[in-house]
C-alpha cells in the first residue's frame, strides 16, 4: 500500500486531469449548455492543455511549484469563472505544498483544504449554491474523516472521490445561487452543475494517479 | 452549424487580425496577451478607461476603442471573460499617469478576472478603480442570484466616461460618473432565436417557431420566461414596463433611449421597436432626448433586441454629445 504521493505522481495526476477534461470536453459543455454558457468543457480543455505544457517544462521535484504553474496557466488561459476559480484552487494547493517532493495523506488533505478555501474566498459560494464547492467540500471532509479513522492513502482518496461524486449528483435538484446558472432561478433545478462535475473528475483523477 | 469561419478554435484570433488589418489608423492589436488599444495610447495625464468581456458581442468592446470612449478593450474567447494578464497588460498600455478605470459587466467571471487583474496592477504601481455595470432588470437582484447582469447600459457608460476622461476629469471623478450612469440606466432584452457558439456548435437553447424568450441575457443563456410570439407593440411593452417601473422613470424625465439589436435582427425591425418605444414613453410623459439604434452589444447571430433607458441631465447629455471617434461609434 503506498503511503505517500511522489512528485511524479502529482505530475501524472495533472496529466490525467488534462486527458479527462479533453475526453469529457463535450459532456462538460453539454451540462454547461443547459444552465450556463456552453463553454466549460472547451475552456477547461484549453486551460489544462496549457497547464501540461508548463509543468512539462519544469525541472526539479517541487510539488508546490508544479501546482502553482498549473494555477498560473489556468488563470491566464481559461478566463470565465472557471479560470480564476480553478486557478486559485491550484495556486493555493501550491502554496500549501511549496518545497515538498512528497505528500502523505495529511499533506494532500491540507493542500486540498487550502485550495477549497481559496475557491470559496474568490467565488464567495456557499454549499448548496450549485457550484464546484458542492463537490470539493464533501471531498475535503471525507479526507479528514479518513485520516481520523486511520484509513490508508488509497482508501482515503477513494472515499474523497466518492464523496465528490455524491456531492456532484446532489447538485441536480439544487437551484443555482451563483454564476450564470443563477439567472435561471428555478429553471436551473434538474440539471447537474458543470463545475461540480469537473471537480469530481479532478478527484477521480487523483484516485487513478495516486492509488 | 453554419458559420463564416475557418476553424472554431481560431475565431477570436482571426477576428482580431481582421480588425488590425482594417483599422490600423485607429487601433493597435496585441495578440498575446490579446487586447485592442487606441493607436495613440497612453494619453499623458488622462484617465485611461478599459473594458473587456467575452467575444461574440461585437462591436462591443473592441469597436468602442478610440478617442472619446475606451482606451483599450480585452476580448475573451467567445462568451468567456478575458483573463487577468490581458487586463493587466491593457491597463499598463493605457496608463498615462492619471490612473485607469475598469468598466466591468456584472458576470461572475468578468468580475473575478478584473479583480485579479487589479490586484496585480496595483502591485505594479498603477492606480486603478473599477465600476461594475448591472443594469439588466430581467434578473432579480437578490442574495439568490449573481446579481443583475451588465448589458446595454455598458455601452452608454463607456461613451459618457470616455468623454469625461477626454475632458481631463480625474480618476475619482470619472469613477463617480460611471457609478452615477449605472445608477440611472436600466435595460431588458428578448430573443426570437437562440445563438450558436463556434465552440459548442449547437444552439444554446431551443425556441419554437412561434415562441420568444423574454429577459434574455447576451450569452445565449435562457431568460425570464418563454411566451408565444406577439406583435412588436406588445413585446416593447413587456420590455419597457419593468424598466420604467424599476428606476422608476417618471413623467417629465428626459431619457436616452437605446434600441439594440442582438445580431440577427435587421434595422427595419429595430425601427419598428423604436417607434413603439417612443409612443409608449410619450404616453407616460417621458421624453426621448437622445437615441441610439443599431447592433452594438450583440449575442452572435441571435435575433431579438434589448431596450435601454438612461435618465439624462445636462451633464450626461453634454458628455453623450461630445466627439467620439471609434470603429463603431463616431461623431464630431
Amino acid at each position: 500500500m503506498p503511503s505517500s504521493i511522489s512528485y511524479d505522481q502529482v505530475m501524472a495526476w495533472i496529466h490525467r486531469f488534462a486527458d479527462v477534461t479533453i475526453e469529457q470536453r463535450e459532456e462538460l459543455t453539454r451540462l454547461d449548455t443547459a444552465i450556463g454558457d456552453a463553454d466549460h468543457g472547451t475552456n477547461m480543455a484549453r486551460g489544462m492543455r496549457a497547464a501540461v505544457e508548463r509543468v512539462d517544462a519544469l525541472e526539479g521535484d517541487d510539488i508546490g511549484a508544479a501546482l502553482k504553474a498549473v494555477g498560473m496557466a489556468l488563470v491566464s488561459k481559461v478566463g470565465g469563472a472557471a479560470g480564476p476559480l480553478y486557478g486559485t484552487l491550484f495556486l493555493q494547493m501550491g502554496n500549501a505544498t511549496g518545497g515538498r517532493s512528497e505528500l502523505d495523506l495529511a499533506g494532500w488533505s491540507d493542500a486540498l483544504d487550502a485550495g477549497l478555501k481559496g475557491v470559496v474566498a474568490r467565488g464567495k459560494a456557499e454549499p448548496e449554491d450549485k457550484t464546484m464547492v458542492d463537490a470539493l467540500t464533501p471531498a475535503v471532509q471525507a479526507l479528514e474523516r479518513a485520516q481520523n479513522d486511520g484509513a490508508d492513502l488509497s482508501a482515503a482518496l477513494a472515499q474523497s472521490a466518492e464523496a465528490a461524486h455524491e456531492g456532484m449528483e446532489k447538485t441536480v435538484p439544487l437551484v443555482a445561487r451563483k454564476g450564470r446558472a443563477s439567472y435561471l432561478g428555478e429553471r436551473s433545478a434538474g440539471h447537474q452543475d458543470p463545475g461540480a462535475t469537473s471537480s469530481y473528475l479532478l478527484l477521480q483523477a487523483a484516485v487513478d494517479s495516486f492509488g | 452549424m453554419k458559420k463564416l469561419i475557418n476553424s472554431p478554435d481560431d475565431v477570436v484570433k482571426e477576428e482580431l487580425e481582421g480588425i488590425a488589418a482594417a483599422h490600423g489608423d485607429r487601433v493597435r492589436v496585441s495578440f498575446d496577451p490579446a487586447y485592442i488599444v487606441r493607436v495613440d495610447a497612453p494619453v499623458s495625464g488622462q484617465v485611461g478607461i478599459i473594458s473587456g468581456g467575452g467575444s461574440g458581442h461585437e462591436p462591443m468592446h473592441g469597436g468602442f476603442v478610440g478617442r472619446g470612449m475606451l482606451d483599450a478593450a480585452c476580448p475573451g474567447e467567445v462568451f468567456t471573460s478575458p483573463t487577468p494578464d490581458q487586463m493587466e497588460a491593457a491597463t499598463k498600455a493605457v496608463d498615462g499617469g492619471a490612473g485607469v478605470l475598469h468598466i466591468v459587466k456584472n458576470y461572475t467571471g468578468d468580475v473575478m478576472n478584473f479583480e485579479m487583474a487589479a490586484e496585480i496592477a496595483s502591485g505594479g504601481g498603477t492606480e486603478t478603480a473599477a465600476v461594475v455595470i448591472d443594469d439588466d432588470v430581467a434578473v432579480k437582484d437578490s442574495l439568490y442570484t449573481a446579481g443583475r447582469r451588465g448589458v446595454g447600459g455598458t455601452v452608454l457608460a463607456e461613451k459618457i466616461c470616455g468623454a469625461a476622461a477626454a475632458q481631463g476629469k480625474s480618476l475619482a471623478e470619472v469613477t463617480e460618473l460611471c457609478q452615477r450612469v449605472n445608477g440611472q440606466v436600466r435595460s431588458m432584452g428578448m430573443a426570437l432565436t437562440p445563438c450558436i457558439t463556434p465552440g459548442a456548435g449547437t444552439p444554446s437553447f431551443e425556441l419554437g417557431d412561434d415562441e420568444m424568450e423574454i429577459g434574455i441575457g447576451i450569452h445565449g443563456e435562457p431568460g425570464r420566461e418563454r411566451l408565444p410570439l406577439e406583435p412588436a407593440a406588445r413585446i416593447v411593452e413587456r420590455l419597457t414596463t419593468p424598466i420604467v417601473e424599476d428606476l422608476p422613470f417618471s413623467e417629465g424625465d428626459k431619457v436616452l433611449a437605446f434600441v439594440n439589436g442582438m445580431g440577427g435582427t435587421p434595422l427595419i425591425e429595430l425601427y419598428i421597436v423604436y417607434n413603439e418605444l417612443n409612443k409608449l414613453l410619450q404616453g407616460r410623459g417621458i421624453t426621448i432626448d437622445r437615441n441610439l439604434i443599431g447592433n452594438y452589444i450583440t449575442s452572435l447571430e441571435m435575433a431579438g433586441c434589448s431596450i435601454t433607458l438612461l435618465k439624462l441631465d445636462d451633464e450626461l447629455t453634454a458628455l453623450w454629445d461630445a466627439p467620439v471617434d471609434t470603429i463603431a461609434l463616431r461623431w464630431s
